[in-house]
């Protein structure tokens, strides 16, 4: 059991104990306050509670069923947990998706960008007293799940994205749901920012309150929005483009104050940049091509093929049986997630289970830099500290 | 691999071979990626090296991680990802340490990122950084025995697992 030292170790202070069942901890994370009056003195976060062992579990697994545990960490964000998962593992093997498939990817992954910044606006804007705003999100979100269930059949678990490229091709009448998310959203967005831009009671609750510098923010390893709301410009999809990001036309959102209020307003800046990219990927999109890299023995065969070709058969049941080997290496990938780096470290000892998986968990490390944004604040601002951080614990303790 | 990247990659190895003879090991390049590897004694003085050289500039600590390559020794390879956000690059920087002595000299004066990188694992492989000011389990309870992300450490875990009649028996006792 964590406990705290308290830092001036006089009577006046008061160790209090946040959650771990608390309402705006998102989740289950503890953390200890030591408070003069209403001022924290210190804070120390004590994680761990869902901690359900994801890597080791990866290690006792062949390279392809790991994908179904990637969607179970960061749970609002399961496809871009495939993508970098099935990044590595094709960086491993040194495979090409084909463009289309990159395409599609692009647009699925920013389609669940939207989602997860709605959610995080959604239980950010709830937790500071805001609860019409959480209904009008999730209205929204609904309908970025419904194209989701479209896609791979699960509205959250998807596995939609696999390794050397996608589970299945875009259903009939893709087109036109996403054109009319595509028609309905900028309204809507603009309508989240009516209830809380120019609001009083928002502007006072995240204006000034959690401020990290730059310097502090780099040193603290924080990436993603955060990193961006203090006016560096650091986004994965922008300095290391991959899965064809370079061919996007769109902008990364900075500000400079660096407070609640900042990531406030990069988030919403970045829903409207994720909303131009899906357009683009749109048009990007063919009606026909592969969404499969052409590799036997890695990639499952068509079924069609099963039925005419012996190899085929074969290559089939090899692949769910055994599984395939990688030769051995090492291979770290890392891409823009919702909340920031997310990175993969796959390792390779020429077995068909991976010798190592390892995520680097951006609402892991950002978490770190917690103590350094409310002590000194009031525990009123706890709330919006923590908020705005957006925090995933299920990605945080694997 | 691009012209760039392979360039980007000599650039950080000769800054750091003319710094001092002994700083690499050895280098591995696989699938684009350039992988440094650097002895155990020398850690720190080459992460302080690449964080404030200004021709490197690797500014952030992306990740650090341990894998564990039982039964051969040395069993342990630290990996640290570093990434220059100015000169846009990536690096990977590795330790290998043994099994009867796994400590190394903690990063957090120069990355204070790597606190909860580090406990996260001391906790899940029993490594153990010399320097780091707050060295306790994270994930796991204080009371934990065991490291499980070790491969001699069983997917089930070490405890007894009742066999069903066992629970069975049980509650009809109550």
């Amino acid at each position: 059991m964590t406990t705290v030292d308290t830092v001036t170790g006089a009577a006046k202070t008061m160790v209090l104990n946040m959650g771990p069942q608390h309402p705006s901890t998102h989740g289950v994370l503890r953390i200890l306050l030591e408070l003069d009056g209403e001022t924290v003195v210190k804070a120390v976060p004590d994680l761990g509670y869902l901690h359900t062992g994801i890597e080791k579990s990866c290690e006792d697994k062949t390279y392809s069923q790991v994908i179904t545990l990637t969607d179970r960490m960061d749970y609002l964000n399961p496809l871009g947990n495939n993508l970098v998962y099935c990044m590595a593992v094709e960086k491993l093997l040194g495979l090409e998706v084909p463009r289309r498939a990159q395409y599609i990817r692009v647009l699925m992954v920013e389609l669940q960008r939207i989602s997860s910044h709605l959610v995080w606006l959604g239980t950010h804007a709830i937790d500071l007293g805001a609860m019409s705003v959480f209904l009008y999100c999730f209205r929204e979100r609904e309908e970025i799940l419904k194209i989701f269930e479209m896609f791979s059949g699960q509205r959250m678990m998807t596995s939609y994205i696999r390794i050397g490229g996608l589970a299945l091709d875009p259903p009939a009448g893709w087109r036109q749901a996403v054109q009319k998310f595509l028609n309905m959203m900028p309204a809507r967005v603009d309508e989240y920012e009516t209830l809380l831009t120019q609001n009083p009671i928002w502007i006072g609750r995240t204006k000034g309150v959690g401020y990290i510098s730059p310097e502090d923010a780099i040193a603290l390893s924080m990436t993603g929005p955060t990193l961006r709301a203090a006016g560096v410009a650091y986004d994965n999809r922008k300095v290391f483009p991959y899965s064809s990001y370079e061919e996007f036309n769109f902008d990364v959102p900075t500000r400079r104050e660096s407070d609640c209020y900042a990531r406030y307003l990069v988030r919403v800046a970045e829903m409207r940049e994720s909303l131009k990219i899906v357009k683009q990927a749109m048009e990007k999109i063919t009606d026909e091509g592969p969404i499969k890299a052409e590799a036997p023995g890695i990639i499952p065969p068509q079924r069609e093929k099963m039925k005419t070709e012996m190899e085929a058969l074969i290559y089939h049941f090899k692949i769910f049986t055994e599984g395939f080997s990688p030769q051995p290496g090492e291979a770290f990938v890392a891409v823009e997630s919702p909340r920031g780096e997310l990175g993969c470290f796959v390792a390779s000892d020429g077995s068909p289970k991976p010798l190592r998986v390892h995520f680097r968990p951006p609402s892991f490390i950002n978490l770190q830099a917690l103590p350094k944004l409310i002590e000194g604040q009031l525990i009123a601002d706890v709330i919006a500290c923590i908020g705005t951080i957006d925090i995933i614990l299920g990605e945080v303790d694997r | 691999m691009t012209e760039s990247s392979s360039q980007k990659a000599s650039v950080v190895v000769e800054c750091l071979r003319s710094w001092s003879p002994q700083a690499v090991s050895e280098v591995i390049e696989f699938r684009g990626e350039t992988t440094v590897v650097v002895s155990r004694n020398l850690l720190r003085a080459v992460a302080e090296r690449c964080h404030a050289d200004s021709k490197l500039q690797f500014n952030l600590l992306s990740d650090a991680t341990c894998l564990d390559r039982y039964p051969v020794e040395p069993r342990f390879e630290l990996n640290y990802q570093l990434v220059s956000i100015p000169r846009r690059d990536r690096v990977r920087l590795q330790v290998r340490l043994s099994g009867q002595d796994p400590v190394v000299d903690s990063l957090v004066p120069v990355w204070p990122g790597a606190n909860w990188l580090e406990r996260e694992i001391f906790d899940l492989f029993g490594i153990r950084f010399s320097g780091h000011p707050d060295l306790r389990r994270i994930l796991l309870p204080d009371d934990w025995e065991g490291y499980p992300l070790r491969r001699d450490y069983p997917v089930e875990g070490f405890r007894d697992v009742p066999s069903s009649g066992d629970l069975f028996k049980k509650s009809s006792m109550l």
